[in-house]
């Protein structure tokens, strides 16, 4: 009787059968949760459509819904400049990166060379020392270098990054040799057999560390706030930080910034949520 | 001599490769971070005629800092969430494991706070704790279960902790996510023997299970005490560390770089705080690398 009531899993590959009951629960348990990891937002987007009565009334669908916080925001706080900014710094960052990335891991592969090793922990060593223990040096050469306060301030210090490079020369290692050595035979230069054959043979986790980088360069925020001083240079993390700030009696306005700014990168995710969370869980399983 | 030549020019082609990245890496990461440990030394405020070599003293100061031990008492208790995200995140994980109907997107969604900038997740979260007009408080009392607002984030004994909470509801889905890649490797066969010899589901999950995922369980604990003695940005949007709830690196901002702050720059003195910092993220790294030897040798 029992065993009737037992449904077969989904997936096929897995065996074990789970009973009717249980289904029910980890169904009620799971829809529960939805609520706490998805309120906090949806509360959020509720306030950021409210007008000025009843800010914080306890309902989730405003009594008088408008959009005038949105236009609003764009108004009074250079909002438009900020997603500019993000997006020209997330494209330098995530491309110098790429570049920069499989160049280095290149030679790290394939090549012997004096200091091999040395260069090779060198870089490596960057990941065990944390960024904040220099960031104030850092920040002291920026100015005198001119950097304080730009854009490039920020691209600059984070274009080429230790795990990208370990993780693109791992990829170098698993393609055959043999691959190279054909190459050399017809003529191809170190620069051609990378370019022409290293780069499209780990297109995959390219795209997995474009994400990784993405990711970490559109939120990133300590660096940022300390280098950046001028209002129209601030990137959305920034921006939103100084939203709250500027506009502490008019909540709906920081809301409706952080939804915008936090609104790219939730789009982007559940259109591509495979390569996502492989993107961002590389850095656990292969680090 | 020919190959001798050949090995040159290799070195050479090497080294052209790796030219830009040796490059960004020596002037902004390198330089800075020897420039740290000497700043450290100093009396160190830019442009200042009195910068000058003080030796130990900073760190002298540092012991009788109330704010630096204040910080430093915060940062180690944030690393009470290690254990909480690792049990929550494997719960999580065991839930959401069996392929049924929809699970793509109940994953999908307790991922999202992984996604979405932390700046972010600490305003919606405060619209949350908020004494007067936060969410919980309004359920709280509307409920009669507290006749006043909760000082959630206002008040020295519960600061820290609520804002620790949206560390770990933050970081739940990424160790879910990895948690679930480890549940692969959980043998099957076993589990189904133990269930038919009539096991309970605890003692298939206390020595079947638990057992192949402790690899992930020992890398997660890493990854997460590492970003705890981190935490900044959770603090800066949610009490800018009022109500003791700064930690080393806010304490470090606030001194070395808040030019809000009214009593001037002390850079030197908050890199000596930098190296303490270090200091702790090298043991939490030194312990975790011998831990996963012994593990991987084994």
């Amino acid at each position: 009787m029992a065993r009737n009531k037992q449904l077969r899993a989904g997936s096929g590959e897995s065996g074990l059968r789970i009973p009717a009951t249980e289904l029910v629960w980890r169904y009620a348990l799971m829809v529960a949760l939805l609520g706490l990891f998805i309120g906090p937002f949806l509360w959020m987007v509720s306030l950021s459509f409210r007008g000025t009565e009843n800010v914080y009334a306890l309902r989730l669908i405003p009594e008088d819904p408008t959009l005038r916080n949105y236009i609003d925001v764009f108004r009074y706080f250079p909002l438009g400049r900020a997603f500019a900014n993000s997006i020209f710094v997330a494209l330098f960052t995530v491309g110098l990166n790429l570049m920069l990335c499989s160049l280095a891991a290149y030679p790290l592969a394939r090549f012997q060379f004096l200091g091999k090793r040395v260069v090779f922990l060198l870089i490596l060593s960057t990941l065990m020392i944390p960024f904040q223990l220099y960031m104030i040096p850092l920040y002291v050469m920026s100015l005198k270098l001119g950097l304080a306060d730009t854009l490039w301030g920020i691209i600059l210090p984070g274009c080429v990054g230790a795990f990208g490079i370990y993780l693109i020369k791992q990829h170098y290692q698993t393609i055959p040799v043999t691959l190279d050595e054909a190459a050399r035979i017809d003529g191809a230069g170190d620069f051609a057999i990378w370019w022409r054959i290293m780069l499209p043979l780990t297109k995959p986790a390219i795209a997995a560390l474009a994400i990784f980088i993405f990711v970490g360069t559109w939120s990133d925020f300590l660096w940022p706030l300390i280098i950046i001083n001028s209002t129209d240079k601030f990137t959305l993390p920034i921006a939103v930080a100084k939203l709250s700030g500027a506009f502490i009696d008019r909540s709906q306005y920081i809301a409706a910034g952080s939804t915008l700014a936090a609104l790219p990168v939730i789009i982007m995710f559940f259109l591509m949520q495979r390569r996502f969370i492989g993107g961002l869980t590389l850095g656990a399983v292969k680090g | 001599m020919k190959s001798c030549a050949a090995e040159r020019r290799q070195t050479a082609m090497a080294y052209a490769f790796l030219l830009p990245t040796l490059l960004v890496l020596g002037l902004f990461h390198f330089f800075p971070m020897l420039q740290a440990f000497g700043i450290s030394l100093m009396q160190y405020t830019p442009g200042s005629p009195r910068n000058e070599f003080i030796g130990l003293e900073n760190f002298r100061r540092l012991m009788g800092d109330a704010a630096f031990w204040t910080a430093l008492k915060n940062t180690v208790l944030y690393l009470a969430c290690v254990p909480v995200i690792i049990a929550l995140s494997l719960a999580l994980a065991l839930l959401v494991e069996p392929q049924i109907p929809f699970i793509g997107f109940f994953r999908a969604c307790y991922y999202v706070p992984v996604v979405t900038m932390m700046v972010v997740v600490a305003y919606a979260w405060s619209l949350i704790f908020n004494t007067d007009y936060g969410m919980l408080n309004q359920l709280l009392v509307g409920s009669g279960l507290v006749s006043s607002g909760v000082p959630w984030l206002t008040s020295p004994k519960m600061a820290l902790w609520s804002i620790m909470s949206v560390t770990i509801w933050k970081g739940l889905g990424y160790y879910m996510v990895l948690f679930l890649v480890a549940l692969k490797t959980v043998p099957r066969e076993l589990v189904e023997a133990a269930r038919i010899d009539g096991a309970k589901r605890w003692q298939v999950f206390r020595n079947v299970t638990l057992p192949s995922v402790w690899p992930i369980v020992t890398l997660s604990s890493v990854i997460s005490a590492i970003a705890a003695l981190k935490v900044f940005e959770e603090i800066y949007m949610m009490t800018r560390g009022r109500a003791d709830t700064a930690t080393l690196v806010y304490e470090i901002y606030q001194t070395g770089i808040d030019m809000e702050r009214g009593s001037g720059l002390e850079m030197g003195y908050a890199s000596a705080m930098g190296v303490v910092l270090f200091v702790l993220v090298l043991a939490i790294s030194a312990f975790s690398i011998r831990t996963m030897d012994r593990m991987y040798s084994s």
